[in-house]
């Protein structure tokens, strides 16, 4: 199909392209040029191929800004998919605002983590598998991103975790690391599970008259027309929801008892919350953190993760149009956000750490997308991506540094041996503490005020409460990420001082830098309108929301509270980062060391609880895994004991029936037979003394035969 | 007391039953073959009693007539066979022990 | 009346240049005891005549697909000729959308099995199957094909019958004769079961000929009844069947699409008589397991769509919802048997079964989308089962067991097999971009607005069939290395030359399936807008 309205960009296909061809060229010749040629054959490749995309993709931004703002979209038809009765899908991409700046985040650090990773990744023996995935990584995130389509988006979906299932047990020699990386997945395929039934809801509720056992409407079912609205292409959805009638059957529809609506958002939402950590499908991130570094900090926190936040985003026309499930995400954004802070309390692996903080952020971001703010929340993902990259890589400097050590009570005093990694983390720790003019606090306390000034909730007071929630989230998080700080930075380097640690190579510390750099201004383009200037980001955003932008209430409260809010969000960054302080700076203070040592039942408790991740693990293990692996087992047993053994029973009844048949055969019906001849040879050998051959005898009984003729005839006629 | 058919089908029946008698009970070969003779010379008088009772033609005479050359020639026949059997058989022709055509 | 010119023998000789083989083979054997030729030479030549034939019925095919029209629903390539004239049978070749999918996967896949079933271009041990008896082996391999391709092709219920009959015996000694420890058992059972099937189908054809409408064959001469699959489609559509006489109570139409329906499901196999699939395949050699998995399967489907959708097209809405639910039930409960399973081999089967619920679901629903999504389905499957069963087949032919629990961390002593393993069992646990996907969501989505809880509950298998894929990828591919397995060696160039086809194709088909839509969905829409149309039966 051809769109003439949107600007023709054929190069938009090799920006997934590319990184699919270095995933190729690595995955089938990287194991011969590793061995034969050195790693520089490898990755030269690797990073070559992001970076085009990057290259492509800064075109294709150029390209947009120079459109006028209400059809800013470049589109690309690859080739015809699946072209099916009313389903028309083609291998197509399409670019707007929002899919630019996704692409952009993905190719932009993504290229920068390939070029950290050939520094972390050195002289393992896995370096060409490593950088193939990674670049089929690229390749499925940005088919996620540049989807034209519903299952354009579910390829990329499932091809990111698909790669994060294969890079998180890469080295998979360890049994830990498989395990995660196998839970990863299985519990991503939960939510692609939530993900495709909202498709379907989709595809059918816009296709209106498909009743195809009613023979009474067989002319609705041959006609086109009616299927005109059925549609996977993500644009024409929200086109056709514009046209006012189909807008009202739409919205109008039920199917279970629930309105269409909202259950197509709480599926896709379910979809949303595996592939992005929310509770209550969390539970893979954490583990998630056994893969490589880099990998850790590309897809487990800069791109594929935020892909439910982006999703919701992208679908904002459809979320926008169900006040329930627009809470439902809100509510679980905000919960999540601070249930996870809570777990980073007393997290001792800074991976761990910088995980949950993941967790986290994600639910500031569905906060975000969730209250109807959803440049703002696109805006936090963005922010997220620099200063969540920086720390992980940060975070991977250091553990390389201390010789592949995590345990933050291993470290301490590394500001003296590594300061290009300590400048960079304690900058993305401000940013994501919120730290005025970082580029968290703009993002993040853009989210809460629009989440306080959010009206139609479906709970009473909901965005106070989901404030609340946010803002007590924040404290924490200020706390555990100044906390991971102090006890990783300050202090004496506690471990071996024969064997210090030492800066990394290059190629980490210049993207350090970068990420760095960009954690402390990228906030710049979203400043809020409070201070009277311009909102870059949310300008450039605008047309894509513009749909749903008047489904979306806000109480319009005073910049007098706006100021207030603000200063409170300032407050509790600058009092969560103090107390951090005070407990852990130089690890002087001994409280932390006593409160941990208490035997008291009102610490214990809690502490075992937060410690513990809350046993959610263990909550799964014991009812939904247990369930699975006895109806799995009790299914064999029905297979093979039931069914089986029926079959197995008819074989056997045959063979009995067969012995019974071979009986009656043998006793009965042959029997018969011989009895007839028998009889038949019986009767001869009796008869046979008739026949004497005397031809006497012959004529006396015919003389005998004579007399009785003759007495008969006489007696009876 | 007139002669009647009836005198002469009973005449016709003793002789037959003698002759069947001969026939059944007699051994020798000669003797059977007399007890045939017998059957035949009934049936004579059978068909001559009728012809001059019932119908007045000559077709009981004829066949009467016919009858007596086809015994003469069966009674050659038959006395030249038992001479042969008598040869062959050493000198047997009890009909209860030719039971063979040939030795 | 319906009238066909005999155009042309293409069909023909696709269907018996494996038979030509045979002749080969057979003058082969004949030409050794002669001329005491080495049984070495002779058993070589038989692979090669077997490895050509194929080729050429592969080559063919490919050929017929090239000058198939797909715009139009009407049948192509008609061979037919009047073959027993006392029963009015005729000799009835012919392709349409229904079919000529099928055809080249056979004729693909069956090259595919040949290959694998020579020991050349890499080691096998002497006690492979490959090395005993191989000119009948070869023989009844070929057989086989024709068996197979005879019944795809066949356009007269009785030849349609015949074809059948002949694709079974020959599996029986392939499986009997080649196979594993349980041999005897798993042949027999197959045997028997299929019979079983057999015997039903033979009674409703017989059925459904008394009940057919006088037709002109062939040669011009009218006959009171026939065997004519076009003819008895079109009189089936014109509601004959259903207004047939009631057989002892019972609609004849019912009674007739259920015989056949038993008939067909068994082969499918479709719960709760599938149980014969998991031992065939286990005791079956790699090559037949790869052919009972990726055409016999497939015959199953194939005669649903033939015959109890084209010939009785109300019945077959009276029965939809339950295909629906037999659909539904072999999805899900397939999946978690397949999560028990410890024997590699066995769990494949097991996912086979699953996999081919998707076919009957996507029947059952009569949309666009659901019936070419199950005919893909099927294609799909006839790729990647034989890629799961060849790849069972390299770790059974190295380590002689198949437990999936003796392995660990082979990945890095295999890589390369490792990487294809991944490969198959991503295409068969339905990632998008690979073949599996495109049949699963396209009879999701077809059946959904159908069958709404059905479809719901079938969805779950996404999860339980990612979760024993990759239970299996970590049991055996990754964790500790299992030092017991140390002089196991990656894949050889044999395998290389059967893997990397259907490698390539599963991924090309995932991402341009178009080229088979545009083969069958010609056929497949009419057929559905017939039976959405027909009336009710009593």
């Amino acid at each position: 199909m051809e769109h003439a309205a949107f600007q023709q960009f054929v190069y938009l296909f090799w920006i997934p392209f590319f990184p699919l061809l270095g995933a190729v060229y690595n995955g089938l010749l990287g194991s011969a040029l590793q061995r034969r040629l050195g790693e520089k054959w490898i990755h030269a490749p690797a990073i070559v191929f992001p970076m085009l995309s990057f290259i492509i993709t800064i075109a294709g931004f150029v390209k947009l800004t120079g459109l006028d703002p209400h059809s800013r979209a470049l589109y690309c038809n690859a080739w015809s998919w699946l072209h099916i009765g009313n389903l028309n899908v083609d291998i197509a991409f399409w670019m707007d605002p929002l899919g630019a700046v996704m692409a952009f985040v993905v190719t932009f650090v993504g290229t920068l983590i390939h070029i950290y990773s050939i520094g972390y990744m050195r002289n393992d023996p896995g370096y060409w598998r490593f950088f193939s995935y990674m670049n089929l990584f690229m390749f499925s995130m940005l088919i996620l991103v540049l989807g034209d389509n519903f299952l354009m988006m579910f390829i990329g979906w499932e091809g990111v975790g698909l790669c994060s299932y294969l890079l998180i047990g890469f080295w998979y020699k360890d049994e830990k690391n498989a395990v995660a990386g196998m839970k990863a997945f299985i519990v991503n395929r939960v939510g692609d599970f939530g993900f495709i039934i909202g498709v379907f809801l989709l595809f059918w509720g816009l296709g209106f008259s498909l009743e195809t056992f009613d023979s009474s409407s067989l002319a609705t079912v041959t006609s086109e027309e009616t299927h005109l609205n059925s549609s996977l292409v993500i644009r024409e959805i929200e086109e056709s929801l514009q046209i006012e009638s189909v807008h009202e059957a739409f919205t109008g529809k039920k199917i279970f008892g629930f309105s269409l609506v909202t259950l197509i958002c709480v599926c896709l939402f379910v979809g949303a919350m595996g592939k992005s950590a929310q509770i209550p499908l969390y539970v893979w991130l954490p583990d998630a953190m056994a893969g490589p570094t880099p990998v850790s900090a590309l897809i487990h926190a800069a791109t594929m993760v935020t892909a439910g936040v982006y999703m919701v985003a992208r679908l904002h026309f459809l979320f926008a149009l169900s006040p329930f499930a627009m809470t439902w995400v809100a509510l679980f954004g905000a919960v999540t956000a601070l249930y996870a802070a809570t777990i980073g309390f007393f997290q001792y692996d800074i991976k761990k750490v910088l995980a949950y903080s993941t967790i986290s952020q994600l639910g500031y971001m569905f906060i975000g997308v969730g209250v109807g703010a959803f440049s703002t929340g696109i805006f936090h993902l963005m922010t997220h991506a620099f200063f969540k990259g920086c720390l992980f890589l940060s975070a991977g400097s250091i553990i390389i540094g201390c010789h592949h050590q995590q345990d933050m009570r291993k470290m301490g005093g590394l500001k003296t041996y590594m300061p290009v990694t300590r400048w960079a983390y304690l900058m993305a720790c401000f940013a994501i503490a919120g730290f005025p003019f970082f580029s968290g606090f703009f993002s993040k306390d853009e989210i809460l005020w629009q989440a306080f000034n959010s009206k139609d909730m479906m709970l009473p007071g909901g965005g106070k409460i989901i404030w609340l929630l946010g803002i007590v989230g924040a404290l924490c998080t200020s706390f555990y990420m100044f906390r991971s700080y102090f006890m990783t930075f300050t202090g004496e380097y506690s471990e071996n001082p024969h064997h210090v640690p030492k800066e990394s190579p290059k190629q980490m510390t210049c993207v350090l830098v970068i990420l760095g750099f960009l954690s402390i201004f990228s906030g710049f383009v979203g400043m809020p309108h409070l201070w009277h200037v311009h909102n870059l980001f949310e300008t450039w955003m605008e047309p894509v929301f513009e749909s749903s932008s008047s489904l979306i209430a806000s109480e319009g409260y005073t910049h007098t509270l706006e100021w207030m809010l603000m200063g409170i969000s300032v407050a509790v960054a600058i009092i969560g980062a103090w107390v951090a302080g005070w407990l852990y700076k130089n690890r002087e203070n001994p409280l932390p060391g006593k409160l941990l040592a208490s035997k008291k039942q009102i610490i214990r408790i809690p502490y075992n609880l937060i410690y513990n991740k809350y046993y959610v693990d263990e909550i799964y293990q014991h009812t939904i895994v247990w369930l699975i692996m006895n109806l799995r087992l009790a299914l064999d047993w029905f297979d093979r004991k039931i069914i089986d053994q029926l079959v197995d029973f008819a074989g056997t009844a045959g063979r009995w029936l067969g012995r019974f048949a071979g009986y009656t055969d043998e006793k009965g019906v042959d029997g018969a037979v011989n009895a007839t001849s028998d009889m038949v040879i019986f009767s001869g050998l009796k008869l046979v003394t008739i026949q004497t051959g005397k031809l006497r005898n012959y004529l006396g009984v015919v003389l005998a035969g004579a007399i009785i003729l003759v007495i008969a005839n006489y007696l009876f006629f | 007391m007139s002669v009647g058919l009836s005198h002469f089908l009973t005449i016709g029946a003793v002789v037959f039953s003698l002759g069947l008698f001969c026939v059944i009970t007699r051994r020798n070969a000669i003797g059977v073959l007399m007890g045939v003779e017998l059957i035949l010379n009934s049936a004579n008088i059978n068909f001559l009693a009728f012809s001059h009772f019932s119908s007045g033609t000559i077709d009981g005479h004829l066949f009467a007539l016919f009858c007596i050359v086809l015994a003469a020639l069966e009674c050659a026949v038959a006395l030249a066979i038992v001479l042969a059997v008598f040869r062959n058989f050493d000198k047997v022709i009890d009909m209860e022990q030719l039971t063979t055509l040939h030795k | 009346m319906i009238n066909y010119q005999t155009t042309t023998t293409i069909v023909s000789w696709v269907v018996f240049i494996p038979i030509i083989g045979v002749g080969s083979i057979l003058i082969t054997i004949g030409l050794r005891y002669l001329f005491k030729i080495d049984k070495k030479i002779a058993d070589n030549l038989s692979r090669l005549i077997s490895l050509i034939s194929t080729l050429l019925a592969f080559i063919l095919s490919l050929k017929m697909w090239g000058f198939f029209e797909t715009g139009m629903n009407t049948l192509q390539f008609v061979h037919r000729f009047v073959w027993i004239e006392n029963f009015n049978i005729e000799y009835f070749l012919g392709i349409d959308g229904i079919n000529i999918a099928l055809v080249i996967l056979t004729t693909f896949i069956t090259l595919i099995a040949c290959i694998a079933s020579v020991p050349w271009w890499g080691h096998v041990d002497d006690r492979h199957f490959s090395k005993r008896m191989t000119p009948g082996y070869m023989i009844l391999l070929l057989i086989l094909e024709t068996g197979m391709l005879g019944t795809f092709c066949a356009l007269d219920f009785f030849l349609f019958y015949i074809f059948w009959e002949i694709m079974l015996l020959p599996m029986y000694f392939l499986i009997g004769v080649w196979g594993g420890p349980r041999k005897e058992y798993a042949a027999i059972k197959f045997f028997l079961y299929t019979l079983a099937g057999s015997v039903l189908m033979l009674l409703a054809m017989i059925a459904i000929y008394y009940a057919s409408e006088p037709f002109i064959l062939a040669d011009g001469r009218l006959a009171h009844h026939t065997f004519n699959i076009p003819a008895l489609t079109a009189s089936g559509q014109s509601g004959l069947f259903a207004r047939a006489n009631p057989i002892l109570g019972f609609a004849f139409a019912k009674v007739v699409w259920i015989a056949l329906f038993i008939g067909f499901a068994i082969k499918i196999p479709m719960f709760p008589f599938h149980t014969w699939l998991p031992d065939a395949h286990v005791e079956a050699p790699t090559p037949i397991s790869v052919i009972l998995a990726g055409i016999l399967l497939k015959t199953g489907g194939y005669g649903i769509l033939r015959f109890n959708f084209q010939l009785l097209p109300e019945a077959t809405k009276w029965a939809a919802a339950a295909m629906a639910v037999f659909g539904m039930i072999n999805i899900v409960y397939a999946a978690y048997v397949c999560m028990a399973q410890s024997d590699l081999k066995k769990l494949i089967a097991y996912s086979s079964v699953s996999h081919m619920g998707f076919v009957l679901l996507g029947y059952a629903a009569f949309t666009p989308q659901a019936i070419s999504g199950a005919v893909f389905q099927m294609v799909a499957h006839g790729l990647i089962s034989p890629m799961l069963f060849l790849i069972a087949g390299v770790i059974y032919d190295r380590a002689h067991t198949r437990e999936i629990g003796e392995f660990g961390g082979l990945a890095n002593k295999m890589p390369e097999y490792t990487g294809l393993v991944g490969l198959a069992f991503m295409a068969s646990l339905g990632l998008p971009g690979l073949a599996g996907f495109i049949g699963e969501v396209l009879v999701f989505l077809g059946a959904f607005p159908v069958y709404k809880v059905f479809t719901i509950i079938s969805a779950t298998s996404v999860v339980i069939t990612a979760a024993y894929y990759l239970w299996t990828i970590h049991r055996m591919f990754l964790g500790k290395f299992n030092e017991k397995w140390s002089a196991l060696w990656d894949v050889n160039w044999r395998e290389r030359f059967t893997l990397y086809p259907l490698a390539a194709l599963i991924i090309f088909f995932g991402f341009y399936p178009m080229p088979i839509f545009n083969l069958i969905s010609n056929s497949l829409n009419p057929l559905i807008s017939v039976i959405i149309a027909s009336g009710k039966l009593p």
